[in-house]
């Protein structure tokens, strides 16, 4: 298993470079001087000499690439443009969020797609069968934003006054607010990686509720983050249902399902035992995969639900033609992607022992 | 004794045996849920190529005698007679909505062929030649497609829009881009396991170039998984461009597009729901015909579950 791991790092080694050179790539391609996008249109040639030194826009393009490379690894993203703060300090305010979404999306889709799945599965044919999957075709087919504006519109005001009604914007309510980890805690100017993980656990206002044990916080945000997960996690959740379906037929029709009835087993325990964990490989695969879906639904429903996330700020950074946030931003995104797929080549060799030999 | 009657042979009487196109055809309109996605699409092609006679009024003017966000009036279910007529409402522009919707078609339709056939050509060649002449041309260009593959797909596209600029063009061919990887490997595959096959070889020792084999005996034999990834990557390609223009990243205004309607009315989802429930559910018939039929066609053209001729 460890020989596997090391195995699998290696391979990310040149897809770390390749993610590298493409977003080294995307802002050497943005039209225009550097310096007078940076700078604004009045700047002189005196103070574009001084920029291009200072940023060593005029070193030749291996030797920036390096320096990029090599700032990236240190933990420097640069800073944004509009307000010149640290991309790594918005990254460490912003993530957070866009992974509790993420985090609580997959959780919807994986544990409702696999249910609906199985009983898809069992009921072969069935009515019930039928209607799963045309529901599990439209939701591939649905458009996340407008989910997500439904759900707003149904929970929000059609809902309105009900124990179901639920917060259609924003991350929390009026007059609640996250408090700062390092001040609670008594850290004085934490630096360097501390700092930014702190930051980062001071800005998830799940964990953040939880350290704080603040359960009227934790409640508060949960309800906010209920409609952006079901519409992020939507497509996912038919996609894992289909998925499920299929896997589980292909392993129902197996001789050693059928010897293990044949020895009498409870129908219920062959489905848990035998089936089901055969059937998981493929599940966990899909379930992997729509990792990158989820980050960029993220991305589309944290701009309809106002939700301070990495996307909401990517898609103003573009916008507002900040270059050095998105970026930093890409690359975040493209690591935590890479990584997820990572987790996922390890957890199906864990379940089946056959991968690691290959 | 009587003679056994020994049926005549004639050309007439030899069954003709079908084209496999044709029982492929056949077998898709047999198809249950293709059936349903061929039934939404063809009304939607006959909206987009009829737009101009169905459409009442011009997708893009604004109306001087119509009030702003108008909630939908239809006089045969009950809409006061002296009211204008606006099937789907007005929207925020004063504009009529069910003309937008039905112009829309048009647009959307055009985006994901468009940018389907130009993936499927980049990603189509890229991957022939990777797969074709192997060595280390595969390898690269391989790799590179799987640098692409590990950024989410909208993500990319949202990155490229970026440097290109906004604006429906560009989110076409960032759209095209995202899926150029997709076709590539299923091309790549299937040549694979094509140029290995006997009349490859018999065409090679006719002595035909390197070229006329690929394009002439490998390439059209090749090409069937792409019609169902093609299928599957027209809904996925129109989600994106509605996405793209929902974000202000795609078309502009007055576009009847129908992520752009979306996007315009987006705060009006309160008071004037109707301007957000018309165009996300086009967007969503259209891409569901596209993924039904696809299904179909896998079903159809997977030879597991073809029994027989």
């Amino acid at each position: 298993m460890a020989q596997f791991l090391v195995r699998r790092l290696f391979l990310i080694l040149p897809v770390l470079v390749g993610i590298l050179l493409v977003t080294f790539i995307i802002t050497r391609l943005v039209p225009g001087d550097p310096c007078y996008v940076m700078l604004g249109e009045h700047a002189t040639e005196e103070s574009c000499r001084d920029f291009r030194a200072r940023f060593g826009l005029d070193k030749s393009i291996p030797e920036q690439f390096l320096r990029y490379a090599v700032n990236i690894a240190h933990g420097d993203f640069g800073n944004s443009l509009k307000d010149r703060r640290p991309i790594t300090v918005i990254i460490s305010e912003r993530l957070p969020m866009t992974i509790e979404l993420t985090i609580l999306a997959m959780l919807f889709a994986s544990t409702f797609g696999i249910i609906l799945g199985i009983i898809s599965a069992l009921n072969r044919n069935s009515f019930i069968d039928t209607l799963t999957m045309l529901g599990a075709n439209i939701g591939v087919s649905m458009p996340i934003f407008w989910l997500g504006l439904l759900l707003a519109y149904f929970f929000a005001l059609v809902l309105k006054g009900t124990p179901l009604q639920l917060p259609p914007s924003g991350r929390l309510s009026a007059g609640m607010s996250l408090v700062s980890l390092a001040k609670t805690w008594g850290i004085e100017n934490p630096t360097g990686i501390k700092a930014f993980l702190l930051t980062l656990a001071s800005n998830s206002a799940i964990l953040n509720a939880i350290l704080t044990q603040n359960w009227a916080l934790l409640l508060d945000a949960l309800k906010h983050l209920i409609l952006p997960a079901i519409a992020v996690g939507t497509i996912s959740l038919a996609v894992i249902a289909r998925m499920t379906r299929s896997a589980l037929l292909e392993v129902l029709g197996q001789d050693y399902i059928r010897t293990a009835r044949a020895k009498g087993l409870r129908y219920a325990l062959v489905i848990r035992k035998h089936a089901l964990r055969n059937a998981l490989i493929p599940i966990v695969t899909i379930i992997g995969i729509q990792t990158g879906g989820l980050l960029s639904g993220a991305v589309l429903t944290e701009t309809i639900f106002s939700l301070p996330g990495v996307g909401s700020r990517m898609v103003e950074g573009i916008l507002n033609r900040d270059y050095p946030v998105v970026q930093g931003f890409s690359v975040v995104i493209a690591l935590i992607f890479v990584f997820t797929n990572l987790i996922v080549d390890a957890s199906y060799a864990y379940l089946d022992p056959r991968v690691r030999v290959k | 004794m009587n003679q056994a009657q020994v049926p005549v042979l004639s050309a007439d009487s030899i069954p003709e045996r079908d084209n496999p196109t044709v029982i492929m055809v056949r077998r898709l309109f047999q198809h249950r849920s293709a059936q349903l996605g061929m039934f939404i699409l063809s009304i939607l092609i006959i909206c987009a190529v009829f737009a101009r006679q169905i459409a009442p009024y011009d997708p893009i003017k604004q109306l001087a005698d119509a009030k702003r966000r108008e909630p939908p009036c239809i006089h045969l279910l009950g809409c006061a007679p002296e009211k204008t007529q606006h099937i789907m409402g007005v929207d925020g522009n004063s504009r009529d909505q069910f003309s937008r919707i039905i112009y829309g078609a048009r647009l959307s339709l055009v985006v994901g062929i468009s940018t389907v056939t130009f993936a499927i050509l980049i990603g189509g060649l890229l991957g022939a030649m990777a797969g074709f002449l192997g060595g280390w041309l595969d390898d690269l260009i391989m790799r590179s497609l799987d640098v692409l593959m590990a950024f989410p797909s909208l993500l990319l596209a949202i990155a490229i829009v970026a440097v290109l600029g906004p604006g429906l063009i560009n989110a076409l061919l960032a759209i095209a881009i995202i899926e150029i990887p997709i076709f590539a490997r299923v091309i790549r595959a299937s040549v694979l396991s094509v140029k290995e096959l006997d009349y490859v070889m018999a065409s090679r020792a006719q002595g035909a170039s390197e070229l006329r084999v690929l394009f002439t005996r490998v390439l059209p034999n090749a090409v069937t998984p792409l019609i169902v990834q093609g299928t599957l990557g027209i809904a996925s390609a129109i989600l994106s461009a509605a996405a793209l223009s929902f974000l202000g990243l795609g078309a502009e205004f007055p576009t009847p597009e129908w992520g752009l309607m979306l996007g315009e009315e987006r705060n009006s989802v309160f008071n004037a729901p109707f301007l957000v429930f018309f165009p996300g559910l086009a967007i969503m018939l259209t891409v569901l015909s596209f993924n039904l039929i696809g299904d179909g066609l896998r079903d159809v053209l997977d030879p597991r579950l073809v029994h027989g001729g």
